[in-house]
């Protein structure tokens, strides 16, 4: 007993344990990891967890309620839709397509925010300066009117509408990108991999990159769910997925006509998004409590 | 500070040719054939086709015709609508007014509400109203607000018949517009129950446009507020023997509300965006309807010059922040 408490253990903590160690005290955060974890797992297994095909339509079931309320039947838990679509099955695999259109719209304006932020803040001049005021030129749109204007060049459709919501957050990875950069192009670490030898794609990537990490990854959580909310709002307004896609912002679209018959076709819908989005906010926040505690609230 | 003016201004002229040149090129990139696309015709015969390449300059250099457009712009002229035929400068102006009355409300609404809320959150911290504000903020910050607004629909026009369900007023009054205010041409029309209806009618869109700014704002006040109050002249003004109150409000708040009147600003192009959502939803005459439905109909001048005059609005209001900043805060107006 006295021998393992004098014993301290020497070995430090790694990063990735320390973020992970305050994160765990955080329970916001933990709820939302928690849902997070079931929505990939309905996604992955939607083929499984879903009671019904989510383009099957029963004949004798439109607009048939949820199982609590009169008339509702455990054959559809939450209903189904005016062609007698099963809601449950259609939200479930709308998770699918939630979280592949946030994976794909962070990833791609992740990629172009590192490229543009690494040019302007490592070769400065001329690049810099083109390329920050291009930044601001998309910032002075409001980002869901500069996505409809690009979704009206491109065509209304899923991929036309994740393009256009991932142009509108390039400027954010660029801006946090280029401010890391210029920090970090003093440190000394830096100019002893310079005289080294390192070139300069070695420099941009291999060196200064993974320490410019933490406010890139805490904003790509946070842009994922408004990557979700944005495309939801795409699809709402007729311009994203297309009908019988089931995304969650068209299915509402496609509700509107029986908001006073059904009112379940266009409840849960939108409370599948509210709960994804507020998952990933709260885990956003989490991860930014833990990742920079200057910032703690 | 006349130094910092123009340095701040002649940052946003760039800027701002860099909007106009990317409304020059939606014109350009939209799918179909240039001519078609701005007579709203389709197959046009080929010497008519020819006549029109001709007359609308669409022949000459790409160079040539940014820059004949950027002067049309600078003179006011926005291009004609195809579907009304009027200027589209008009119709924004025209259409205007709704979306100014409803932003400003939802404005009105997210402050009132947010400020106090983020201030009595930083100083009750860890309380469960603090708890409950935060919560609060998150889920509003996390809302779909088309679907909000439904839902508000759903219960308070539907079930409950509290509300109206779209529109700026009940048909029963009708006035011409002097302002473009519904609720302050309802005040001057002298008809008895018009401001009534009007503000029924605001209710609801001024509340789902209004619910994310509240959010960002309740959230920014507490920060901004609990900074503040851990500082050291807060401390000193408490050990002066002030009652917490007027330390609170005289000495944390007004220092703590220089972040906040920054983001209050920064919300303008969350309300222009909200607007898009909101007025689809309440049938709302406004400008974010408008464009919605200029998309639909493939009135491509009018989105071209909706756009713009939307973005400008943006910047403007984004340099007019900045330059209060500067005036309020010394150390940002001397910073290089």
């Amino acid at each position: 007993m006295a021998e393992t408490s004098t014993q301290p253990n020497l070995q430090p903590i790694s990063p990735a344990r320390e973020v992970w160690l305050a994160m765990r005290a955080n329970r916001g955060a933990m709820a939302g990891l928690v849902i997070i974890v079931i929505l990939i797992l309905a996604a992955l297994f939607a083929d499984f967890v879903a009671p019904h095909p989510f383009a099957e339509q029963y004949r004798d079931h439109f607009l048939e309620p949820p199982v609590w309320a009169e008339g509702g039947s455990w054959t559809f838990p939450l209903g189904t839709d005016d062609v007698g679509r099963c809601m449950l099955s259609r939200i479930i695999y709308g998770a699918r397509l939630s979280l592949f259109i946030g994976s794909i719209v962070v990833t791609l304006s992740l990629a172009m925010g590192i490229a543009f932020g690494m040019l302007a803040g490592f070769f400065r001049g001329v690049t810099d300066i083109g390329l920050m005021r291009l930044m601001d030129i998309v910032l002075a749109m409001p980002s869901l009117l500069l996505s409809i204007v690009i979704v009206a060049i491109l065509g209304p459709g899923l991929i036309n509408a994740m393009i256009a919501v991932s142009i509108t957050y390039v400027p954010h990875y660029a801006r946090l990108t280029r401010a890391a950069v210029l920090s970090e192009l003093g440190k000394e670490y830096v100019t002893a991999s310079r005289v080294a030898g390192a070139g300069s794609l070695r420099l941009m990537l291999a060196t200064i990159l993974p320490n410019c990490l933490a406010p890139l990854i805490v904003q790509a959580t946070l842009s994922f769910s408004t990557a979700i909310l944005d495309a939801a709002a795409l699809g709402f307004l007729g311009l994203g997925a297309q009908a019988p896609t089931p995304e969650w912002g068209t299915m509402l679209a496609d509700a509107l006509k029986f908001l006073q018959r059904a009112p379940w076709v266009v409840t849960f819908p939108g409370l599948a998004i509210l709960i994804t989005v507020l998952a990933f906010n709260l885990m956003g926040d989490g991860l930014r409590d833990a990742l920079d505690p200057k910032l703690k609230r | 500070m006349l130094r910092f003016l123009l340095t701040r201004v002649s940052l946003v002229i760039p800027t701002f040719f860099g909007v106009v040149f990317l409304a020059f090129l939606l014109i350009h990139l939209v799918p179909g054939d240039p001519v078609e696309v701005r007579v709203g015709e389709r197959g046009i015969d080929p010497v008519r086709h020819a006549k029109l390449l001709h007359e609308m300059g669409l022949d000459r250099p790409l160079s040539v015709q940014f820059f004949d457009y950027a002067g049309q712009v600078l003179s006011g002229d926005l291009g004609i609508s195809l579907v009304t035929h009027r200027p589209v400068l008009d119709e924004f102006l025209t259409l205007f007014p709704a979306t100014f009355e409803l932003a400003l409300f939802a404005m009105i609404f997210a402050v009132v509400l947010g400020l106090p809320a983020g201030v009595l959150a930083a100083v009750r911290r860890g309380s469960v109203f603090d708890h409950l504000v935060m919560g609060a903020s998150l889920t509003g910050y996390s809302m779909p607000i088309f679907w909000w607004g439904l839902l508000l629909i759903l219960t308070f026009s539907v079930d409950l018949h509290w509300t109206p369900v779209s529109g700026r007023i009940a048909l029963d009054y009708f006035f011409d517009p002097v302002t473009g205010l519904m609720t302050v041409d309802s005040l001057f029309s002298g008809q008895a129950g018009a401001l009534r209806s009007a503000l029924s009618h605001l209710i609801l869109p001024t509340i789902v446009l209004g619910t994310i700014p509240l959010a960002v704002i309740a959230r920014m006040t507490r920060s901004s507020m609990l900074e503040v109050l851990g500082e050291d002249y807060i401390r000193t003004a408490r050990a002066k023997g002030l009652s917490t109150w007027r330390v609170i409000a005289i000495h944390a708040l007004r220092n703590a509300l220089i972040p906040v009147v920054t983001v209050i600003g920064l919300q303008v192009g969350t309300l222009m965006g909200g607007a898009i959502l909101t007025e689809t939803i309440f049938s709302w005459p406004g400008i974010g309807k408008w464009l919605v439905e200029s998309i639909n109909r493939r009135d491509y001048p009018a989105l071209q010059g909706g756009v713009l005059l939307i973005a400008t609005l943006v910047m403007s209001v984004n340099l007019l922040v900045d330059l209060l900043y500067g005036l309020l805060d010394p150390r940002i107006r001397h910073r290089r």
